[in-house]
């Protein structure tokens, strides 16, 4: 395989990670733009524990995953105090804070980033990417994924059923952090280095674009919305280099992509994956025969 | 035995608009109970009182013997207390046997499964017995009016309430329709389970309700039987300016 594929099936496999860690809570109604503090802690506790500790990396993983877990629990109770714009700007300012901390951090690269040498290898990622895809898909299919849903389509009503919204919302904040942390452990250790200009606003938008444009209804929306992301940049470029009359594409394949992004917001709102496109793919052919 | 549920002296008001006002009554167990009332009475804010969604400003609830007042809107159908809503409240996105299996959310382990035979048997079950079996696995949001606004009364069946309040349930429904709800609920009523109706069909309100009381301008005007209220000279002067009778108002 070549170095250019794997470094693009590493970077698509932790986009998908990251990625749910904005599905978690944005399933159970939470729009968080502060994917990047949660990535970054996880990179720099795990970057810090290989590089400067001699950790293992498969404990250094779990162990950025847990803290970010355990900042994104303390932080939650803040932020689910807010409504809307209001959450998406905290989450935003949570990451800022977490970016400006590690700035200003001297004995973790500072300015200059992290450098670490423990390399976890294609396979490793590829592998945690499905676990994480899996872990997602098993929970939406309990009670709490269908806890979640609803408090997405009707907290009001959610709760009159018996649904604790608090707990599950803080739940669900949690487990997206922890899944933000392992991501971050991830891409500092596939790529040996991150810093925090690389991993700001931008990166969080990016996260959360990938959440909505693939569709928060089902479980299968980040995949879709981080291969979408992550392989249609890179098709264009592919695009550009087949024919000297198409050069102008690679440098403007951004304006391509971003009208496409602006159409799919336009054409389909709800994201590319909904529930009723699942329900009339698998729909038994009898169901539904009185309908009218 | 205690009512199923007892308000006293209940007001609530929004601003400076008064919409319930000292307002007492009780739901013996095991009745089949119409709140009805002219536009704008104040039978869905009762409804919202009861349920926890709004608080009173005065007076109290008692669901059976337990006052209300402590108990959050979450817990509330852990006391027995189910309902629906006048304009259809399904999680639009799910499908029609998720949305009932919420009904059953607070007897369920968090992290059981909501899929497979087992996990959705009662459910299923339920939507069969109102003769929504063929709907199960469509998503809500793709249903016509009248099949969700029954699925709406499944899903508060699941909860296996001991008061289930419904919230105008026969609105929009054809006559085949709600021949099919009065059927259901006749059903749900045999079990035991009591019954407490916002309904604007007043013959459905005949046929199906033994005991009936009456609102306007959030003060109570009747508590009674059923034959009583055709008659009741301030319910006829509510509805219709005494012309004519409550029956006529359908």
């Amino acid at each position: 395989m070549s170095g250019y594929l794997e470094g693009l099936i590493a970077v698509l496999a932790i986009n998908i990670i990251i990625a749910y860690s904005v599905y978690l809570p944005a399933a159970a109604g939470l729009l968080n733009l502060g994917s990047a503090g949660f990535v970054l802690v996880g990179a720099y506790t795990a970057g810090a524990l290989t590089s400067l500790h001699g950790v293992s990396l498969w404990l250094a993983v779990p162990a950025g995953g847990l803290l970010a877990a355990v900042i994104a629990f303390a932080v939650s109770f803040p932020i689910l105090r807010t409504r809307g714009v209001y959450m998406v700007l905290a989450t935003f300012a949570f990451a800022e804070v977490v970016g400006g901390v590690l700035l200003n951090w001297p004995g973790l690269g500072g300015a200059a980033g992290l450098s670490v040498i423990a390399w976890p290898g294609l396979a490793a990622v590829v592998a945690v990417a499905a676990a994480v895809v899996a872990g997602a898909a098993w929970l939406m299919s309990t009670r709490f994924g269908l806890s979640v849903r609803a408090i997405h389509d009707d907290e009001s009503v959610a709760r009159l059923f018996g649904v604790d919204l608090r707990a599950t919302q803080v739940a669900a904040f949690t487990l997206g952090g922890f899944v933000g942390g392992v991501g971050g452990a991830l891409l500092v250790h596939q790529f040996n280095f991150i810093d925090v200009q690389g991993t700001g606003v931008l990166f969080s938008i990016y996260v959360l674009l990938y959440v909505l444009m693939g569709g928060t209804q089902t479980v299968w929306g980040p995949v879709s919305g981080a291969l979408f992301f992550t392989l249609v940049p890179e098709l264009l470029r592919h695009v550009a280099s087949l024919d000297p009359s198409l050069k102008s594409l690679e440098s403007g394949r951004f304006i391509v992509f971003g009208v496409a992004v602006v159409l799919l917001m336009v054409l389909r709102p709800q994201g590319l994956i909904t529930r009723t496109m699942i329900e009339r793919l698998f729909r038994r052919p009898s169901a539904g025969a009185q309908h009218g | 035995m205690a009512d199923a549920l007892t308000l006293d002296s209940v007001s609530k008001a929004f601003g400076g608009l008064q919409v319930i006002e000292d307002l007492s009554f009780s739901v013996p167990r095991g009745s089949r109970t119409a709140l009805i009332g002219p536009n704008g009475a104040g039978k869905t804010t009762v409804f919202n009182l009861i349920s926890g969604v709004y608080i009173p400003d005065s007076g109290r609830i008692l669901i059976g013997e337990t006052d209300a007042a402590g108990v959050s809107a979450a817990r509330r159908v852990g006391l027995g207390l189910s309902r629906s809503f006048q304009n259809i409240r399904l999680m639009p996105h799910l499908s029609a046997v998720e949305n009932v299996m919420l009904g059953e959310h607070h007897r369920r382990h968090p992290l059981a499964a909501a899929w497979g035979k087992r996990a959705t048997s009662r459910a299923r079950a339920a939507l069969a017995d109102a003769g929504l079996d063929a709907y199960e696995g469509m998503v809500v949001s793709e249903l016509p009016y009248g099949i969700q606004k029954r699925i709406e009364v499944v899903r508060a069946l699941l909860a296996e309430p001991s008061l289930l309040l419904l919230d105008e349930p026969a609105a929009g429904l054809n006559g085949a329709e709600t021949d099919e709800l009065r059927l259901l609920l006749e059903r749900v009523s045999d079990r035991g389970v009591t019954i407490l109706v916002v309904e604007h069909d007043m013959p459905f309100v005949h046929s199906f309700c033994n005991h009936v009381v009456v609102l306007n301008f959030g003060r109570k005007i009747y508590d009674g039987d059923n034959e009583g209220v055709r008659r009741d000279p301030a319910v006829l002067e509510a509805y219709l300016g005494s012309q004519s009778g409550v029956s006529d108002a359908a």
